[in-house]
């Protein structure tokens, strides 16, 4: 069936890659088969990621992107991700809203995706639809992460150029995510430019980089304001310039191979996990979880025993 | 193979009244259901493809201002036209008893009038999708 499916999204049939899209993302029977398949043509798209705390602006800054970058490439594809409920599993997937104008454009898929549970940022399976988009011929693939906090680090393993959207305002938040998020941007967005306080936050940012002389690239800082289109063109030079740096200096090589590594590590845990979880079984599982809960084990007693150590 | 049910919720033509949808779209998140949530007076051209790209088990349309009898058959056509016979439509809104039967003759298998219960709601989702999709839902 999945042969079927690729020959007709190889044609450019938009219902069949999608199809493709949800296997890989439930990891169906067939979605390894599918990635087989495709892998040997990946590796041509421009792998644009584009993170930043929630309600910054990133979804409509994408949906700026994909305009701007439509008029010079031919397919465009938007990956966005929204987190899942702790709770329920279900999700509001609402990035869309920002990217009416794009819904109908013949060269732009767009695909939304939840969490699923996933802490990074992305879903497990983002890597792997981008894989799909850009095996399938897409020239531009536009990632947007959840609204983000410090650690949330994924789309690093996933672009080539990620583009940290913040916003004016934020203040001391600006040094609360200088550990973890701001050392993956490639690119720093002031969006929301027009509002008063862009000054100060493209000022913080960069004497924050001012800080790490020593880094090969010192990412440009961009003001935008995503809702005018303001400062859009500007970021897409900032963007250009970023990969040609990255291809020269073979920043680019090394992260692809990082991001190889990422993606075999966490297949092959996904891989020992399902084994595992074949052999110990539900009940013994269940058993030994209401003996730790019960007190009667410790929790690494209880994988030892599991594991029959 | 168990996965979530993904559903379409849009509002679509010139109605503004997105209160009730956002409420429904809740409710479904709440029952466990990834909804793609499209934002109001969308075409039904928009409403459809968004449906195909995110390969949706179901699109819900809110529909409050009368143009039910347009809105529905012209979104039916165009998931016919695309082959989506699996995806469910279903719809709610201020949509009168006598023109139901004429939306299901179109392909919308339920409408949900003022005073549905969100259980009502998400209990047909979950059930009718499955059957249509042919696949198990989480």
């Amino acid at each position: 069936m999945s042969g079927d499916l690729l020959e007709k999204a190889r044609a450019g049939d938009k219902r069949s890659t999608a199809r493709l899209l949800t296997i890989v993302e439930n990891d169906e029977p067939g979605a390894a088969a599918v990635l087989r398949a495709l892998y040997p043509a990946t590796g041509h798209a421009e792998i644009v990621g584009i993170t930043g705390p929630p309600g910054g602006g990133k979804s409509t800054l994408v949906n700026r992107l994909a305009g701007a970058y439509r008029e010079r490439a031919g397919k465009v594809a938007i990956v966005a991700v929204d987190p899942s409920s702790p709770f329920s599993g279900g999700a509001i997937l609402g990035d869309r809203i920002r990217m009416r104008e794009r819904f109908l454009d013949e060269g732009i898929f767009i695909r939304s995706m939840a969490t699923r549970g996933h802490a990074g940022g992305l879903a497990r399976a983002s890597a792997r639809v981008v894989n799909v988009l850009d095996a399938l011929g897409t020239d531009v693939v536009l990632v947007e992460t959840v609204g983000v906090g410090q650690e949330e680090v994924d789309v690093a393993r996933v672009a080539d150029t990620v583009c940290l959207v913040t916003v004016p305002g934020l203040g001391d938040d600006i040094q609360a995510i200088k550990a973890g998020v701001l050392e993956i941007a490639d690119v720093l967005v002031v969006n929301k430019a027009d509002r008063p306080g862009a000054d100060e936050t493209a000022r913080d940012l960069a004497q924050m980089l001012s800080l790490a002389k020593d880094k090969p690239w010192k990412p440009p800082i961009v003001r935008t304001s995503a809702q005018t289109g303001e400062g859009v063109a500007d970021l897409v030079g900032a963007i250009a310039k970023h990969r040609a740096w990255s291809r020269e200096s073979g920043e680019y090589r090394e992260r692809r191979q990082g991001a190889a590594r990422a993606e075999v590590e966490e297949l092959l845990r996904e891989a020992l996990l399902r084994k595992l979880e074949g052999r110990v079984g539900d009940g013994r599982l269940n058993a030994a979880v209401a003996r730790v809960a019960e007190r009667a084990i410790d929790p690494y007693a209880a994988v030892e025993e599991l594991l029959g150590e | 193979m168990k996965r979530p049910i993904r559903v379409v919720m849009a509002k679509a033509g010139l109605d503004g009244h997105d209160r009730g949808v956002k409420v429904v779209a809740r409710a479904l998140r709440d029952a466990g259901m990834e909804v793609i949530y499209t934002g109001v007076h969308q075409t039904p051209e928009q409403v459809v493809e968004t449906a195909l790209q995110e390969d949706a088990d179901a699109i819900g349309v809110s529909l409050l201002s009368g143009a039910h009898n347009f809105i529905f058959p012209r979104i039916a056509e165009l998931m016919k036209q695309k082959g989506m016979d699996d995806v469910l439509l279903f719809g709610g809104g201020i949509i009168p008893e006598a023109d139901i039967p004429g939306l299901a003759r179109v392909g919308v298998e339920r409408i949900f009038q003022p005073g549905a219960s969100l259980d009502e709601i998400t209990k047909y989702v979950r059930e009718a999708v499955p059957k249509r999709r042919g696949i198990a839902a989480r």
